[in-house]
């Protein structure tokens, strides 16, 4: 499939930029003429992938964040999150609804979220590399 | 985030505004820790309505709120959720657990 237009940011794991990441990512999308309720799923998909790198990733210091995001012709938004952090043993484990390494701070709810927010989300994890997560939502579905 | 209460006998109430995500939560819990342990209520009421956007950070609040208010044989209520914030909250299930009700009229 052929893409329209693409984006990229990087900026260091730190809490203050979840808000800046998903408002910006919100921001690039809304070129393919998303609903509210779709821009309300990517902006919550994209937290909590942002999130988990922050929280998980770097959990004793400051790495990097990447966040990519493709418009394709057909309105599907593919947006990946990557870090290069401590990585995750067991994927299929992680993403199990309420399974959570963090405090109760956490629920263990993120890629439960991201899995019902988005068409399709597939986690790529290697142990002392890193994560990227792919996400892809089709937008601007509304009726005439 | 914006976090204020409103106490009424032995009715807690808190009031959530802005955007409640990883980097809000922390404060918020502890606040509403602090003025639980203070005011041991009977009943608890999370007020969302000045809600732009929540993540499962939310979940674990109420959640953790949740715990709190069994232990004390009290009870919670989560009420006024505007669209964003409820369609987290139905994807996590937590309706199981406790009452939430929508934001009335708008959107
Ligand atoms: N980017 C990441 N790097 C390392 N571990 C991760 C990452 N993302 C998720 N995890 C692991 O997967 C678990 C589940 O993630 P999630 O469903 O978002 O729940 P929560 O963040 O509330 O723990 C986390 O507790 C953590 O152990
Ligand atoms: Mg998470």
């Amino acid at each position: 499939m052929k893409y329209e237009n693409r984006m990229r940011l990087k900026f260091p794991s730190r809490s203050v930029n979840e808000s800046f990441a998903r408002s910006a990512v919100a921001a690039f999308i809304a070129q393919a003429d998303p609903t509210l309720e779709e821009l309300g799923d990517v902006k919550t998909a994209v937290s909590e992938a942002v999130t988990n790198c922050i929280v998980h990733a770097y959990p004793d210091g400051i790495g990097e964040i990447s966040v990519t995001c493709r418009l394709f012709e057909d309105g599907t938004a593919e947006i990946r999150v990557s870090d290069t952090g401590r990585g995750i043993e067991d994927v299929e484990r992680a993403m199990t609804p309420a399974f959570t390494t963090g405090g109760d701070d956490r629920s263990g709810m993120g890629f439960t979220i991201m899995e019902s927010f988005t068409d399709l989300l597939k986690v790529r994890s290697k142990v002392g590399r890193g994560t990227t997560v792919i996400m892809r939502r089709r937008l601007g579905r509304r009726k005439p | 985030m914006k976090l204020s209460t409103a106490s009424a006998g032995t009715k807690l109430t808190f009031f959530l505004s802005g955007e409640l995500d990883q980097h809000a939560v922390r404060d918020a819990a502890r606040t509403m820790e602090m003025k639980i342990e203070a005011s041991l209520p009977r009943d608890c009421v999370i007020d969302m309505s000045g809600l732009t956007f929540m993540d499962s950070s939310g979940i674990a609040l109420v959640l953790k709120t949740y715990r709190r208010m069994m232990e004390l044989e009290g009870r919670l209520w989560v009420e006024n959720v505007p669209s964003q914030p409820m369609r987290v909250l139905d994807a996590s299930g937590i309706e199981r657990l406790v009452p939430v009700t929508e934001l009335a009229g708008k959107e």
